[in-house]
């Protein structure tokens, strides 16, 4: 007989958006299961060694793995009320039962069944084509994150970072404190993605950032020996100019779609939106979608910074708890908003406004 | 192995690497970190190859390290398309490049 468990909030993703939403659901009283496929919490936060931006409430100035730790303290506080289960990964949801289905490990199956449900599943990476893109040493510019800053191991010698966003940006510079070598990265926009200030450190090192390239294809039999780099016109039309480039990792960091495959099993009314990367929940404030027991916070309600993916975990946890008819502070919401507002704000934050505009209703039509 | 010995801002001790195991790749050897997965403790090793696709025989290996996209699929202790980059290395496990599919051995129940 498979187990079957109950929660009054379930909440799928242990990152810094879910973390955030327990942290918020288990200071109210409510008991709160935080499931998460990883072998460990922390998502995205425990790769990120460099200091975050944006505002002191969401640690500003602090190095992304440290915010983890923060985090997790503040869950050990009520930590009567939150169970965790990691390399645990939700398989599915049944909207006739209200349950779902769970693989721990790889033999072992269970059934949650929860009064609420807060989906802070996060993103995945996205892929581009060409030849040979599935051979080994083709990564994923988080799976390189995981193996060096998590694990401690080199994922190459020479690695071509393809993609000039803060993640390329970032991970690029992560390589180097690592002690690898980047050869290049190539941008197929005519313009850096990212912020100036990650560009320039890298470019400080010597690294040069190849604007308006493009990978034309991977080199190898078995395994990544090389790559081919074309320049490519302001129609993105390949030039002619090609470049041959040793390197045994080619990491890719060519964007994140939101991971909503649950929200969509749930019934939730969907949307697709490109400046939030994908399909996304319609939601209202208190971030609950169009089924009334499900909420969603982080990457998976579109693809944002961690801080944004904090608070909004924040107000999720919230008005879950709330809906359960838990005593919460109210006054708590308004601030939320007010610190997401304020990461949104100005010209940075024009991409996420236009996204969000799209997806936020006032009311739900029964 | 490729392992990091010094980071400018990472403690080595941050890197979760707990006792030291031995299991085997394809029959060899090797040594990894109990309850690091098995994807990182091989590539450590300088394992790059890790399966074959059926028809094709394409070489597969490290991808995402999230568990989502099979590429990392292997046989461990004789169960085939095992996450790597998910499960937990124990010692004495045995890991072998996976080829083709794959298959399980399907046990109906009693009175079945």
């Amino acid at each position: 007989m498979m187990k079957e468990t109950t929660t009054d909030i379930l909440v799928i993703g242990g990152g810094a958006a879910g973390l955030s939403a327990a942290a918020e659901a288990s200071s109210s009283g409510a008991k709160v299961t935080v499931v998460e496929s990883d072998l460990h919490l922390g998502g995205q936060l425990v790769k990120q060694t460099h200091k975050f931006f944006g505002s002191k409430d969401e640690y500003a100035g602090t190095r992304g793995y440290k915010i983890a730790d923060i985090l997790l303290d503040e869950i050990k506080q009520n930590e009567k009320n939150v169970d965790v289960m990691t390399n645990t990964t939700i398989t599915g949801y049944y909207i006739e039962d209200g349950m779902f289905t769970a693989m721990r490990g790889e033999e072992s199956y269970i059934r949650i069944k929860p009064k609420k449900t807060i989906v802070a599943t996060g993103a995945q990476e996205r892929l581009i084509p060409f030849p040979n893109n599935d051979i080994p040493g083709v990564y994923g510019a988080g799976a390189v994150q995981t193996l060096m800053n998590v694990y401690g191991v080199t994922p190459g010698h020479r690695v071509l970072m393809i993609g000039a966003g803060n993640i390329g940006l970032i991970v690029s510079y992560q390589l180097m404190q690592a002690g690898v070598e980047v050869a290049a990265v190539v941008e197929a926009m005519p313009k850096v993605g990212g912020y100036w200030v990650h560009a320039a450190k890298i470019r400080r090192m010597g690294v040069p950032i190849l604007l308006r390239h493009s990978i034309k294809e991977a080199l190898g039999d078995r395994v990544i020996d090389g790559a081919v780099i074309m320049e490519l016109d302001d129609k993105f039309a390949p030039t002619g100019a090609e470049r041959k480039i040793d390197c045994d990792v080619i990491c890719l960091a060519v964007g994140l779609t939101p991971t909503t495959e649950i929200l969509s099993q749930a019934g939730c009314d969907m949307r697709y939106v490109p400046q939030l990367c994908g399909f996304v929940a319609l939601r209202d404030r208190t971030m609950r979608t169009s089924n009334p027991d499900f909420w969603s916070a982080g990457d998976a309600t579109g693809i944002e910074e961690a801080s944004a993916a904090m608070v909004e975990g924040r107000i999720a946890g919230l008005c879950a708890a709330r809906s359960l008819g838990l005593p919460v502070k109210s006054d708590r919401f308004d601030e939320y908003w007010s610190r997401l507002d304020h990461l949104r704000a100005g010209e940075v934050g024009e991409k996420i406004r236009a996204g969000v505009a799209k997806v936020m209703r006032d009311r739900w039509e029964d | 192995m490729d392992l990091i010995k010094e980071h400018p801002v990472l403690d080595v001790g941050y890197f979760k690497r707990h006792a030291r195991v031995e299991f085997t790749f394809d029959g060899k050897h090797m040594e990894g970190y109990e309850g690091q997965p098995i994807a990182m403790a091989l590539h450590a090793n300088g394992v790059r190859v890790y399966r074959e696709t059926p028809d094709m025989k394409r070489t597969r290996g490290f991808f995402c390290a999230i568990g989502k996209c099979s590429s990392c699929f292997m046989a461990v202790d004789g169960t085939p398309n095992v996450r790597t980059c998910v499960t937990p290395l124990e010692a004495g496990m045995r890991v072998e490049t996976q080829r083709g599919k794959g298959r399980v051995a399907i046990n109906p129940p009693a009175g079945e």
